[in-house]
């Protein structure tokens, strides 16, 4: 469904974030990417939904090249990609559901979004997102006055509520704790097996990834540097990913939590 | 209370529901009486404005003369009294500063709660406040009638007008410093002047530098106005300007209070900078 | 941290070596004789003996500005009317002059670097650096006395100080909030409205009860040059010598000033 052929960025400053990336996501597969800080992984789902631009190469989605679209063009294919953020990115200032709302912007035209005055249908599907995520009754809070877990919930509702095809997700549980990150892959990965989405998950917490996806892909400075199953990840492939490292403790952590 | 309603509420009885965002405030009867009110203000206010139109019409051909002026300004045909004029201006806004500075930093000590004892604070804190509520030109009125015309009177005005800024900020900075650092120099068993200098003074200075120079380019541009009332500087030369109608002169006043004002502002950037 | 050897062969600690001790005393005496030299500019032209004389002069003026002439207070209403609606009035023109100028001066919202910004950045240094007493001067010689010179002084003396404030705002904005917006398929005009300006919006509203209450200062005193409010009655008292009568209109501006601080107090706490 998700065809990256050849993906390459280069920065203005001359580093290379990504030399030819190339990587096939079929429908409903949830995948994990993995690497070290500065791999790449920012930039590279970054490039899928063209908030970098990439270099070169392209990227193609059910058939459409995301790489060649012009402004109108690109806020359609947005609309197909919902986006989960490191640190939640809420707009603060603004109620729990004008958040989620938020995530309908590229259906509704200007006035209508700056009114507030979203279809029926779009409020019904965020009081149902809000109560699947357990936050029905937050709807009028501020953003600001959620707990991190909980804002990380009305992110993932924002990003559900564009109705998308493929997830993408940087980094979700970059700054909560253990307990709320797995709550939170778990509901990420749950809700993308009721939809059937695809998504990619950015994470640096190799066991946490081990737990819940299909697929693995490991990136070092850009290249890809693994694909597979998470049973692959054995000792000597973190060790060709991130470096020599004890790696049995991670890896065996894992086994137990699974049994 | 409209929370525990709301958790009551289940997505049945929200599904189908309109939704609105909640409003800014609460109250719908405070809420309609400021928008009233508001409304109702602004009419009034509009009204009272008389536009003489035939008046305004006439002066839109200055105004446009004006606008010219600016793109050809006049810097010689009363060149001496501009500068003459300017350099006053420079001279009362340094002098000022200098003396103003001088005189804040005692009372910006004294207005700080945390150093110094409650009558002093009164003191120097009521100083403050009349500084900064009396307006300069409302002073440098009050200063010409005393001390009679010229920069004298200007000098005295800006010196007491940086005393409010200054002392005040100086005071709040120091409220707000590191205790902790205050501290630890109070236990070796410093003085009272030597715990100043060694405690509180390197954490202010920074902030005191930069709010100096930021007085600086205020009192030349307060500098600028005082002579519309006698209290020397270049004011006057700009005054007569526009009493004359020479438009060309003014805007070549005009122009030069903007440039030195860039050149300040360019200036504290690359000090404020250095300095942190 | 220079150490040096005394005649005595002692280690002697510094702070600084000679050549930067020298190199400050030269600094100090520098300016100080630049700072006696201005002195001197100043006392040339000052006749000490009006000076010698201020004590005198300021208690004649002190009793006979005493008691303040309460009747005159009838006529006062109306100029203080005056003056509060050049201060609201002049900060709502100044603000929807101002916001645009802040976007496009902006470094991140601005539609050109190297063409609008420049424009945008010397309104606001221009705007700003010119007092509204002398953009009162020049309206009143273009559009004539009366309270609108003084409104449209105080709005563009205003444009400068709030656009600066609100650019610096729109510049500090948290990137990730707007990215997250853009990343949802929202139109340019869409992320401006949910990304930028709930950011802003608290900042907007502090600059403007702010600068209002600096409005009500400058207000007051626009009247010296025919721009209407209680300047006005403030001149013409001046000019009779009417001492009493400034006494009671500095009293009013006093409590003016004071009122509009607690004023504006109170909002931007109702706001943050």
């Amino acid at each position: 469904m998700l065809q990256i052929e050849k993906l390459t960025k280069k920065y203005p400053t001359g580093d290379l974030a990504l030399t030819a990336v190339d990587l096939e996501i079929p429908e409903g597969q949830v995948l994990a990417l993995i690497g070290p800080s500065g791999a790449g992984k920012s930039t590279l789902i970054r490039c899928i939904n063209r908030l970098v631009e990439p270099t070169s190469g392209t990227v193609t989605l059910k058939g459409e090249n995301i790489t060649t679209l012009g402004s109108g063009g690109l806020r359609a294919a947005r609309r197909k990609m919902g986006m989960i953020f490191q640190e939640y990115a809420l707009v603060e200032r603004l109620t729990v559901m004008e958040n989620v709302l938020s995530g309908r912007l590229g259906y509704v035209g200007f006035w209508r979004s700056f009114l507030r005055k979203y279809p029926q249908s779009d409020i019904d599907e965020a009081f149902r997102l809000l109560d699947r995520v357990g936050l029905l009754h937050m709807a009028d809070k501020r953003a600001d006055e959620l707990s991190g877990g909980q804002r990380q919930r009305v992110g993932i509702a924002r990003a559900l509520i564009q109705d998308p095809d493929l997830l993408l997700v940087d980094e979700p549980t970059a700054s909560l704790d253990p307990k709320t990150s797995r709550q939170i892959m778990r509901l990420i990965c749950e809700l993308c097996k009721e939809r059937g989405l695809a998504a990619i998950i950015n994470i640096h917490d190799v066991a946490l990834a081990q737990m819940f996806v299909q697929r693995v892909v490991g990136l070092k400075l850009g290249k890809l540097q693994f694909d597979g199953s998470p049973d692959q990840l054995t000792p000597d492939v973190l060790t060709s990913i991130y470096g020599e490292e004890d790696w049995e403790a991670t890896i065996e952590k894992v086994d137990e939590e699974d049994a | 209370m409209s929370t525990a309603v709301l958790t009551d509420v289940t997505l049945d009885q929200r599904l189908g529901t309109a939704w609105k965002k909640p409003n800014f405030i609460k109250n719908p009867i405070l809420r309609w009486a400021l928008f009233i009110g508001a409304i109702v203000y602004l009419i009034l206010a509009f009204n009272s404005i008389d536009v003489n139109w035939s008046r305004v019409s006439e002066g839109l051909i200055r105004g446009w003369n004006f606008v010219v002026a600016f793109a050809n300004p006049d810097f010689f045909s009363r060149g001496t009294d501009i500068r003459e004029g300017l350099i006053e201006s420079v001279i009362m806004t340094v002098t000022s500063t200098v003396v103003g500075i001088a005189i804040s930093i005692p009372i910006g000590l004294g207005a700080a709660r945390n150093i110094a004892p409650l009558p002093v604070y009164i003191v120097c804190r009521g100083i403050v406040a009349l500084s900064r509520a009396l307006n300069e030109i409302i002073v440098a009125i009050l200063m010409v009638a005393i001390f009679g015309f010229g920069p004298l009177a200007g000098f005295i005005t800006l010196s007491f007008a940086t005393i409010g800024f200054l002392a005040k900020l100086l005071a709040e900075e120091i409220e707000d410093m590191n205790k902790v650092q205050a501290e630890a120099v109070k236990a070796t068993g410093s003085s009272w002047m030597q715990w100043i200098n060694y405690g509180v003074q390197p954490q202010v200075m920074p902030r005191l530098v930069g709010l100096s120079i930021y007085r600086l380019d205020i009192n030349f541009r307060e500098s600028a106005v005082l002579g519309l009332v006698g209290a020397g500087g270049i004011g006057a030369t700009l005054n007569t300007a526009f009493d004359r109608y020479e438009f060309d002169t003014a805007a070549a006043i005009l122009l030069m209070i903007i440039g030195t004002v860039m050149v300040l502002e360019y200036l504290s950037g690359v000090i404020r900078k250095k300095v942190q | 941290m220079p150490v040096s050897e005394n005649s005595t062969g002692l280690k002697v600690w510094q702070i600084r070596d000679r050549n930067q001790t020298l190199k400050r005393w030269f600094g100090y005496l520098l300016a100080v004789a630049a700072f006696m030299w201005c002195w001197k500019q100043i006392s040339d032209v000052t006749t000490w003996y009006f000076v010698w004389d201020a004590p005198r002069i300021a208690a004649d003026i002190g009793s006979r500005a005493m008691p303040p002439r309460w009747d005159y207070m009838g006529e006062l209403w109306v100029p203080i009317w005056d003056t509060l609606n050049i201060a609201t009035l002049g900060t709502l023109l100044a603000l929807i002059m101002a916001v645009p100028v802040a976007f496009l001066a902006a470094s991140n919202t601005t539609p050109s670097k190297t063409f609008v910004r420049p424009v945008a950045l010397f309104i606001i240094v221009s705007t700003r650096s010119i007092n509204s007493l002398i953009w009162a001067l020049l309206l009143v010689s273009i559009i004539g006395p009366g309270v609108a010179a003084g409104l449209v002084a105080i709005a563009i003396r205003s444009i400068g100080f709030c656009a600066k404030l609100l650019y610096e705002a729109i510049e500090e904005i948290d990137v990730k909030q707007v990215e997250a917006i853009t990343a949802t398929g929202a139109s340019r005009w869409q992320v401006m409205v949910y990304g930028i300006i709930p950011q802003i919006l608290p900042s907007f509203a502090g600059i403007t009860v702010f600068r209002w209450d600096i409005n009500i200062r400058e207000s007051t005193v626009l009247g010296l040059v025919g721009a209407g409010g209680i300047g006005l009655q403030l001149s013409s008292s001046l000019n009779v010598l009417a001492w009493p009568q400034v006494t009671l209109i500095l009293l009013v501006i006093l409590v003016a000033v004071v009122l509009g601080e607690w004023v504006s107090a109170k909002v931007r706490g109702a706001i943050i």
